[in-house]
């Protein structure tokens, strides 16, 4: 109320009009967007601040202490379990969106280059399995896997083996393919987006210069839709490393992940300070790992040329 | 040098390209020239090798290009967007087809080397464009109207800089444009293209004084246009009585029938204001219907006794065309040499 008050008492002489003018748009921004900004702040900043709080302290069953301390930290960063899990969870993380990304690229491509005038029917098409419920997904995923599943009854009515493979489910693999599968559509998405923005003439350009198919592809085409491919990355990178489902209905025991880890000390374990430290440190590493990627894919476009 | 058989290009029942045929030459300034959707950007294409003709052949230095993929045709092409890379700085831009940089300098693009593309100026843009293309040394080079998005002044300098540049290097080049002064200009030869048909190939001269039909000469500048009936025509030559000028003898035009009527032209230009007591051997006379001043010409409309239409005169502001009151009456002198018999 006091912005709009203050736009329309602005004064109209000469230099002096700018600033409170200036200052009231920037008002009735901010009065615009504080419904959003006030759902972000209660929902985003506060848990965390809540998480990084009790990270500081430490817990002796029920009681929580709250004297600083970076007991915590030292346990999360010390113990191997923890350790391993993390980078377990980064390691998946990593193949999943390696995968998606390989995956997804060709069927962006094919789309937007040569889906015609059915761009948006084949962009449909790809949704479908989205309207299932998640936990639906994953399940027939261990139909497919499991003992006495598709992919097994498949192979041994092939020949190929004996017996049914135990390696196929409850294994990092397992999860691995799932989320692949899972986050297919996120990855070819924004891939497509930035496919479509490429400049058709460029790539004729490049011909025109003296490439062939391939080349044009690896100095137009790939670099210009990077965008695209570095968004997809972060798109299926980030949420799958905490990841709790997948990891829990195909995972088995080989399969855990760090937030498995995380729920335990905030359940079971009742060791919230704990599970607040390894949730940190979890976001941390998540953050310096999607940065890192970003510069490395941005520094590799740069060379191709 | 470049030859067109018999090409057609179709989109389903709709051809943006029928049935063209002509020869450029080698060393030549070939213009395809015509108005907005005649089908000259698709010829050119083909001549590139991104598009396939429908029917027909194209040949370049003699070979069929048929089935050769663009990157490997003799031919270069400055696209009309310029298509300049946007990830990549000027340097890295024109020398995309090299494996070695050569040097920047024959378009004035010295200093720039290192500028990110996206920061040129459009007539920097066309720079880089055609040092690209140059630098591949084609036997052809392809212009896709380059001049089309620069601003007047620009683009009147950059007429007269890639005439110069294309006698330094004495390729072929193949420009296509809708800007008829700028065909005329710069090209040794002009082909007009209406609907994917071509109507006239020739030097900017003769399309501009001899044009081969109705539609040619209404699309170079103004004409005046009036019905002629045969009185004669025999072998290369027919001869005409029109309503007001004299009996005119004129090369017979092309796909002309015989007897009845002819279309009959002259240029405003070729009209002149006999002022005082001036004479012509040939003179007609009429009344000032309309004025408009353009500077250094006058354009006037006079309405002459036994013309359907009154007609258009463009005369020169020396001896004050630009002051002549409207009703004003005044004689006009031509030369019967300037009027041309064409095809409808
Ligand atoms: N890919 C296409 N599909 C359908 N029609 C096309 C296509 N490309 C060009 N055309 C049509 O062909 C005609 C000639 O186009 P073009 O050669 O670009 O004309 P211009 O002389 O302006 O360069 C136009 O009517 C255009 O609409
Ligand atoms: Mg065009």
């Amino acid at each position: 109320m006091t912005a709009v008050a203050e736009a329309s008492a602005s004064p109209r002489s000469g230099r002096g009009h700018r600033r409170p003018l200036l200052q009231s748009e920037r008002a009735q921004g901010l009065a615009l967007i504080s419904p959003t900004l006030l759902y972000a702040l209660v929902l985003l900043v506060a848990p965390i601040a809540v998480v990084i709080t009790y990270s500081f302290w430490s817990q002796d069953y029920l009681t929580v202490d709250r004297t600083f301390t970076l007991d915590q930290y030292r346990i999360a960063l010390t113990e191997p379990i923890y350790r391993d899990l993390l980078l377990r969870s980064l390691w998946v993380s990593l193949l999943v969106s390696f995968f998606t990304v390989s995956l997804a690229y060709p069927i962006a491509y094919y789309i937007s280059f040569h889906g015609g005038r059915h761009k948006s029917l084949w962009l449909f098409l790809i949704t479908i399995p989205f309207w299932t419920s998640y936990l639906l997904r994953v399940m027939s995923w261990k139909v497919i896997l499991g003992y006495n599943g598709v992919l097994n009854s498949g192979l041994m009515g092939l020949g190929i083996i004996d017996e049914p493979s135990t390696a196929l489910l409850y294994n990092t693999s397992a999860v691995v393919i799932t989320l692949t599968h899972a986050w297919a559509a996120f990855a070819i998405l924004p891939i497509f987006v930035s496919l479509e923005k490429v400049d058709r003439t460029l790539v004729e350009a490049a011909k025109d210069l003296g490439d062939g198919p391939i080349r044009s592809f690896l100095r137009v085409t790939l670099p210009l839709s990077l965008p695209g491919v570095i968004s997809a990355i972060l798109i299926v990178m980030i949420p799958t490393v905490g990841d709790y489902v997948t990891p829990k209905l195909v995972g088995g025991k080989d399969g855990v992940m760090i937030a498995t880890a995380i729920e335990t000390q905030f359940k079971r374990g009742a060791n919230w300070p704990l599970g607040a430290a390894l949730s940190v440190i979890t976001m941390i590493v998540v953050t310096l790992m999607a940065a890192s990627i970003v510069l490395i894919i941005r520094q590799a476009g740069r060379r191709i040329r | 040098m470049i030859e067109i058989r018999s090409v057609t290009r179709s989109y389903g029942t709709f051809k943006a390209l029928d049935d063209a045929t002509l020869t450029i030459r080698e060393g030549e300034f070939f213009s395809l020239l015509g108005p907005s959707g005649c089908g000259k950007t698709t010829l050119l294409r083909m001549i590139a090798g991104f598009d396939d003709p429908t029917s027909g052949a194209i040949l370049v230095d003699g070979q069929p290009m048929d089935g050769i993929p663009a990157n490997r045709r003799p031919t270069n092409m400055v696209f009309q967007s310029y298509a300049i890379f946007p990830h990549l700085n000027v340097e890295q831009n024109v020398a995309y087809g090299l494996k070695r940089l050569r040097a920047l300098a024959q378009v004035s693009l010295v200093g720039l080397g290192k500028r990110g593309a996206t920061e040129l100026s459009g007539g920097q843009r066309q720079r880089v464009a055609l040092a690209r293309a140059l630098v591949m040394r084609p036997k052809v080079l392809l212009l896709d109207e380059p001049l089309s998005a620069l601003d007047k002044k620009l683009r009147e300098q950059m007429q007269v800089e890639l005439r110069r540049l294309q006698q330094a290097v004495g390729i072929t080049f193949v420009l296509v444009t809708h800007d008829q002064y700028e065909a005329l200009a710069l090209s040794d030869r002009i082909a007009v293209m209406f609907g994917g048909r071509i109507a006239q190939v020739a030097s900017p001269k003769e399309i501009y004084q001899r044009p081969a039909n109705r539609q040619v000469a209404d699309f170079l500048g103004g004409m005046n246009f009036m019905k002629g009936s045969v009185v004669e025509a025999n072998g290369a030559t027919i001869t005409l009585d029109t309503p007001g000028f004299c009996r005119v003898r004129t090369d017979r035009p092309a796909g002309f029938s015989g007897n009845g009527h002819a279309t009959l032209g002259i240029r405003p230009e070729r009209l002149r204001v006999l002022w005082d007591d001036a004479r012509a051997s040939h003179e007609i006379s009429g009344k000032v219907v309309e004025r408009h001043y353009f500077g250094e010409i006058t354009h006037l409309v006079v309405d002459v006794p036994g013309f359907e239409k009154p007609l258009s005169v463009t005369e020169t502001n020396d001896f004050g065309a630009d002051d002549l009151p409207i009703g004003a009456a005044i004689r006009l002198g031509y030369d019967p040499d300037a009027l041309v018999a064409m095809a409808d």
